[in-house]
């Protein structure tokens, strides 16, 4: 009996040293990340750890996400608008430095901006400056962008992490020592490890409260469970294990936080392969699919059904949802009538993430009770892009479209779901000539209509942000309109 | 000697060269763009046209092979495609991990290994050598990532007395670095010490047979001095083979390892390459694994010769 008391007081020392040594340590803090950003350059890269890592802490762009997924000024306090919509003029913030001390202003802009949209360039995001016409300095604090033809939005665009303004000194250097204008300021990166960010002392707006700030990468969902439960980290913003929740739910050390994410998670369908060019196929799939019983089994519960391409947390969202609800019978009348009822026979080509490997089994197996036969093929990133995504060599996918507002690739005719409809080209030429709130809700929620009517993909669900934190670390984004982890409004609680 | 010197390095040397080319050819036939991964959905196509020009994977492929074997040769292994950082530098942090994780948990496993075989052979089918090798076959059959887990469970999540994972760096310090090496090495160490542990006690056993030690037992010495002073030396060669392979696995294949501590090993240096494309990163850990086990292999076969002065003459 005394053996396991002493035992027992030893463990709780070791507690009690560790929490004073965690208490010893909160002016920082340790965040973990699924998957390691390959360079830490936003204007060069299109992977999403990238702005995990650096959007809002290291660099800012004229324009900004807020939490809620708002369009805020950053380095553009203001701006006025041509009545044509084509002239933009901004002016910018003062006294703003790079971490390495030279001088922020309108030449910058201009800088990266052209450097953005040039021949050579090599911005994942491209296409988010091809209708600017130039971009000019005024004065030191005053840039004027012209756009070839209205596009309403443009200011949306420049909010991207692709869009963040660099320096023409260390704009080359960026991919593995960001320079940038942002509250924090890059200090160490262990490859395979972690990155370390520090508070920038010269900041021009608002000072963050934390000093410094870790990113520490951790792909195993079991290893990331483990440190957490260590300690060793104080908030994971995207836990890779949904299954575990319940237990730090349980656990007053932890916060659970849940939060809508940008990524709308569709069953994509090669629209230009038989028999799926005929509308009646791919409405007959959307009605087979019991969306709630998807999200109960790969997502543990948690995710938002969506009945179209749009985030459910958008104002210009409806809930279309109804058009393609859970509905077996009709789904197998309406393969007889295309003369499909003795079966088919597809493949469903999953990439890697856990959604959609979980989802594909499921979805295969509710296809089946229609009469449609799913071989579930995996695919590792780099060929699931390859196969499925440039050269839609397939029948059936399943991804989470993570990017903000991206209905507009409904318009591209040799985007992977390979769909071509002038209507909906029309409503997004419409859209890009409107810059009034209002009057381009109205149009995007034709859009959403549209897509559903021709029932272009199945869509299934909201990717969820399932988060945990320590419950004293506050200020993390709940949603997560970009791929982001904002450091700026995080502090510990006393 | 020499000249059988001469003869294992020629080996050493021609393999190298046909292990270049099999790396290099499987590398440019897997499926999927490096560039295209980097860019990543709604990719401008001229934005990774431009990316797979800078990245020069729009040259000819022999162009890429001579330039690749010919940096090798003056010790420079390219540019990482991701990363952006010369693939040396990833490579020499990464070994700064693994070389000691290796060498301690060959340590380990040595440390455990052979008093237990002594122990065991010691006791011939008595009670101690049976359950010293039911043991051993427990070390076999649990898998390591699992009791690496057992020990992540007990150690950080319960005690909190280590890290659950991650490595602080050497600049860190020797005593953090090595706690965080100690779990690791630990669940690495088990089987390995479990296998050699077996293939030793059977080694001993088979020595016993020998007349040499008919004789040193009729000069008086025990069963146990016996073993010690004369069998031991004589049942290292299948033990040297078994250690040799063993480092080159846990240099390289550690990988579920690393993943559960997450630590930023070699192996997951090659397993991140692969599956993001970083294709030159992947060929060149890849050849100097090769390099790596063939001269572990060349060095165990001399370490026979030395052992053994028959091997030295003989056709082997």
């Amino acid at each position: 009996m005394s053996k396991r008391f002493a035992i027992g007081a030893a463990a709780a020392a070791l507690l009690l040293g560790s929490t004073a040594l965690a208490g010893a340590q909160e002016t920082g803090a340790t965040i973990g990340m699924q998957l390691e950003p390959p360079n830490l350059d936003p204007t060069a890269g299109a992977a999403a750890a990238i702005d995990e890592v650096v959007y809002a802490n290291v660099f800012e762009g004229l324009t900004r996400f807020a939490a809620d997924g708002t369009i805020v000024p950053a380095l553009a306090r203001e701006w006025s608008i041509s009545d044509d919509g084509l002239t933009y003029t901004f002016t910018l913030a003062e006294n703003v430095t790079f971490h390495d001390g030279s001088a922020f202003d309108a030449d910058d802009v201009v800088f990266s901006l052209t450097r953005a949209m040039a021949e050579d360039s090599t911005n994942a995001q491209k296409v988010l400056f091809e209708d600017i016409a130039s971009v000019e300095a005024i004065d030191p604090a005053t840039v004027e962008v012209t756009l070839g033809e209205p596009n309403g939005s443009f200011l949306f665009n420049l909010a991207w992490g692709d869009a963040v303004i660099v320096a023409e000194e260390s704009a080359g250097s960026n991919a593995t020592n960001p320079v940038g204008t942002g509250p924090f300021r890059f200090e160490n990166w262990v490859q395979g490890d972690s990155v370390t960010l520090a508070r920038f002392d010269t900041y021009w707006g608002e000072a963050p409260a934390l000093e410094t700030v870790t990113f520490k990468f951790i792909a195993d969902p079991t290893a990331a469970f483990a440190a957490m439960m260590a300690g060793d980290i104080d908030a994971f913003p995207n836990f890779p294990a949904p299954e575990n929740l319940v237990q730090f739910e349980a656990d007053p050390r932890f916060a659970v936080i849940i939060g809508s994410t940008e990524g709308e998670t569709v069953l994509g369908i090669n629209n230009s392969k038989a028999p799926f060019d005929d509308v009646r196929v791919r409405k007959a799939i959307a009605h087979a699919i019991d969306r709630q019983a998807l999200i109960d089994g790969a997502l543990f519960g948690y995710g938002t059904p969506i009945g179209s391409h749009f985030a459910p947390h958008h104002p210009a969202y409806i809930d279309l949802t109804e058009q393609s609800n859970y509905d077996p019978e009709r789904a197998r009348a309406l393969l007889e009538e295309t003369g499909l009822s003795d079966g088919i026979n597809v493949t469903l080509k999953l990439p890697p993430p856990s959604y959609a490997r979980r989802g594909g089994e499921i979805v295969a197996s509710q296809l089946r009770e229609v009469g449609i036969n799913a071989e579930i093929v995996t695919l590792e990133w780099a060929q699931w892009l390859e196969q499925v995504f440039t050269n839609a060599d397939f029948e059936l996918t399943i991804v989470s479209h993570t990017e903000p507002l991206d209905i507009n690739i409904y318009a591209r005719d040799d985007y992977y779901f390979r769909y071509q409809s002038d209507e909906f080209k029309a409503i997004m030429a419409e859209l890009d000539e409107t810059s009034d709130e209002a009057a381009r809700n109205d149009i995007l929620k034709r859009a959403q209509q549209q897509i559903a009517d021709d029932y272009v993909n199945a869509f299934l669900f909201q990717l969820p942000k399932t988060g945990v934190a320590d419950a004293r670390l506050k200020g993390l984004w709940e949603n997560a309109p970009t791929q982001a982890n904002d450091m700026t409004g995080v502090y510990w609680e006393e | 000697m020499l000249r059988y010197l001469a003869r294992r390095l020629l080996v050493l040397a021609l393999t190298m060269v046909a292990a270049s080319i099999v790396i290099f050819l499987l590398m440019s036939v897997v499926p999927g763009d490096p560039a295209q991964f980097m860019m990543g959905m709604n990719a401008d196509p001229a934005a990774l046209a431009a990316l797979r020009a800078e990245l020069g994977l729009d040259r000819p492929l022999l162009v890429r092979y001579l330039e690749w074997v010919g940096g090798l040769m003056i010790g420079d292994f390219g540019q990482s495609y991701t990363y952006r950082v010369p693939v040396s530098q990833l490579i020499l942090d990464r070994i700064g991990l693994s070389l000691p994780l290796a060498f301690l948990a060959l340590l380990l496993s040595i440390v455990i290994a052979i008093p237990a075989a002594l122990f065991a052979a010691q006791r011939h089918n008595r009670a101690g050598d049976i359950s010293v090798m039911g043991l051993s076959q427990i070390g076999i059959a649990v898998p390591n990532f699992w009791f690496a887990m057992l020990l992540v469970l007990l150690f950080s999540v319960t005690l909190r007395w280590f890290s659950a994972g991650g490595f602080p760096s050497w600049e860190a310090g020797f005593v953090p670095a090595m706690k965080a090496l100690t779990l690791p090495a630990i669940a690495l160490a088990l089987p390995q010490a479990s296998i050699l542990a077996r293939v030793l006690r059977s080694a001993l056993l088979e020595t016993l047979g020998e007349d040499y030690i008919r004789t040193a037992r009729a000069k008086g010495l025990s069963r146990g001095q016996a073993l010690r002073r004369h069998a031991f030396r004589n049942a290292l060669i299948p033990v040297l083979t078994i250690i040799g392979l063993q480092f080159s696995f846990l240099l390289a294949g550690a990988i579920i390892i690393e993943n559960v501590f997450f630590l930023p090993g070699l192996g997951r240096l090659v397993f991140q390459g692969i599956t993001q494309r970083d294709l030159i990163v992947v060929q060149s850990v890849v050849i100097l694994l090769v390099f790596a086990v063939t001269l572990v292999t060349f060095l165990v076969d001399i370490a026979y010769a030395l052992i053994d002065p028959r091997l030295r003459r003989g056709t082997l």
